[in-house]
């Protein structure tokens, strides 16, 4: 097993609008990109369910060309307001890295 | 397919105010830009640019960059177009921006015709709309009647490449336009002159950002585009910069929820054909990329509204017994708060007319509700106190009240007078002033692209700035 976060070349987060929030988990190579989405353990699943949602509210990609894995979800509080704790949204990848690659 | 001409199309940055190198500026002029185009906001840095008409960008870094646009734009005799200018594009924020473009002018003793294109929404329009049922949720989207409409600072709608190509057509030297899609001030000249549409609109995805789809990134700065029949060329204009088909295609998951399908007002650019080749060494090929007109044509609302007045304590914890009962303690903190509230106000100020937000950084300070990590690792808190009221006054008085309870807030395992919270600042609280909210999600469908956006014309003449009548 290998966390994500030793396999990926970046993992991000960002606000997709003021009520989307967008991860994108980027890769150097076709193999250490294949051998992700060939794992099974990242997943629309296994993001809704670290961010506490419904499966069919992530949006969930896999983009070949650009070696990437993309999922996108409501934004947990609207950009900027009283309870929203991250203005550009660039700090809520965390729990991605820590998921568990066979 | 009949032949048309190349068009070359140089951005000098992402964002107007983030700076860029004029080596690279000089270097991309040189390859004989059509036109220059340059995004100037964006919602990312926050409501409150929309709702106070104040741009996240210095006024003197704004002026840097321009001041070189400018002048490069008038040397060549091509076309400057900027879009969402002053950050959120409402009239102030344009206002703001043409000031400096004013300034310029008569500093640099340059002559030009000057559209500027408004896209700050009338309420009675938008109303009107609404009642139509001509006004769509997006999703997720939160409640809009005519209330948020009333209340609102501001609201503009994000403009397609109609409104510049008019201009364009009638002779726009420099155009500053209110919020715009940051694609259409790259895609309306290339459109105009019968480059397809999925090209076009693909090339101003990755151009919008400046030279933000290079490999080896190092500061903002320039990117170039040669458009033709079948495909685009990209290249940074530093030829230390290169591009990537990786580089390229990464790009387009770039604050999009849909890395394959954008949305315009006028269709979706559909990126799932696209092709990415080696041109050069650092120059990028694409092909294959479409466009697919949408039925009804849609502008997007953005809107900003009061949240309130805010303060905000800051105080931290050092000791562990208040540490591994943090919980506990803020939330008796929080009822404190509100008795003592109660206490000094009464009836004339109600448990839900303010808002007492707690921070704990340290804890949870980032991911609130959602960090998986529930351990406490830190031998020390951070905690922000928030209080947000209907007037500045309340919300520094209410802070005062989050100051003194905090400081004194007992636990079980000290008797006597504890003193609780480490405050840095003094005043312990920070006043904020008015704070906004998005509340808008939503897109009209106009009768025509035109009807929300109004143009005005300035001959510019170095110091002389006048209006021309339409």
């Amino acid at each position: 097993m290998t966390k994500l976060a030793d396999l990926a070349r970046l993992i991000r987060s960002k606000n997709a609008g003021p009520f989307e929030l967008t991860f994108d988990i980027m890769f150097e190579d076709e193999a250490r990109y294949s051998r992700v989405r060939a794992s099974g353990a990242l997943t629309r699943e296994v993001v809704a369910q670290l961010y506490g949602l419904p499966a069919d509210q992530v949006k969930f990609f896999y983009v070949d060309n650009a070696l990437a894995v993309k999922a996108s979800i409501p934004r947990p509080a609207t950009q900027g307001d009283l309870y929203d704790s991250d203005g550009h949204g660039g700090q809520q990848y965390a729990p991605l890295m820590e998921i568990e690659i066979p | 397919m009949p032949g048309i001409e190349e068009i070359r199309i140089l951005s000098p940055t992402g964002v107007c105010g983030s700076g860029f190198l004029e080596t690279s500026f000089e270097k991309a002029l040189a390859w004989d830009p059509h036109f220059i185009g340059c995004d100037a906001g964006s919602t990312d840095p926050g409501p409150s640019h929309l709702g106070t008409g104040v741009a996240a960008f210095p006024r003197a870094a704004v002026k840097r960059d321009l001041r070189l646009m400018l002048l490069g734009a008038r040397r060549k005799k091509i076309p400057l177009l900027i879009g969402s200018a002053g950050t959120a594009g409402g009239d102030a924020h344009v206002e703001w921006f043409c000031d400096i473009v004013k300034e310029i002018a008569r500093e640099e003793s340059l002559s030009f015709r000057l559209a500027v294109i408004h896209a700050e929404q009338d309420k009675s329009y938008l109303k009107k709309r609404l009642g139509e049922g001509r006004i769509k949720a997006l999703q997720p989207a939160p409640p809009f009647d005519e209330d948020v409409i009333e209340r609102s600072a501001c609201i503009v709608g994000m403009m397609g490449v109609e409104p510049y190509q008019r201009a364009l057509q009638a002779g726009a030297e420099v155009i500053v336009a209110g919020r715009a899609s940051d694609t259409a001030i790259f895609a309306a000249l290339p459109i105009m002159r019968g480059v397809p549409q999925g090209l076009a609109w693909h090339a101003a995805k990755i151009l919008e950002c400046g030279a933000a789809a290079v490999v080896n990134r190092r500061t903002p700065d320039c990117m170039f585009a040669w458009l033709r029949n079948d495909h685009f060329v990209v290249q940074a204009a530093d030829e230390t910069l290169r591009c990537t088909p990786q580089s390229i295609a990464s790009h387009s998951l770039y604050e999009n929820a849909d890395p394959f399908k954008l949305v315009e007002c006028s269709g979706t650019l559909d990126l799932t054909e696209s092709r990415y080749e080696a041109h050069t060494e650092r120059a990028v090929k694409v092909s294959g990329s479409r466009f697919l007109p949408a039925e009804r044509y849609t502008v997007k609302l953005e809107g900003a509204e009061k949240a309130g007045y805010q303060s905000v304590v800051i105080g931290s914890v050092r000791d562990p017994f208040i540490i591994r009962q943090i919980d506990d303690w803020t939330e008796r903190l929080t009822e404190r708060i509100h008795a003592r509230v109660n206490m000094v106000y009464g009836d004339t100020l109600k448990r839900s007319d303010y808002v007492v937000h707690m921070r704990i950084y340290g804890k949870n300070g980032t991911m609130g509700a959602l960090e998986p990590v529930k351990e406490i690792r830190s031998h020390e808190l951070c905690l922000l106190i928030e209080v947000t009221a209907p007037s500045q006054e309340l919300a520094s008085s209410i802070a005062g009240i989050v100051r003194h309870q905090g400081l004194h807030l007992p636990i079980p395992e000290w008797s006597g007078l504890i003193t609780a919270l480490a405050c840095p600042y003094n005043p312990a609280h920070l006043d904020r002033g008015a704070v906004y909210r998005f509340n808008v999600n939503h897109v009209v469908e106009p009768d025509d692209p035109h009807e929300m956006f109004r143009t005005r014309w300035y001959a510019v003449e170095g110091p002389a700035f006048e209006e021309i009548p339409t």
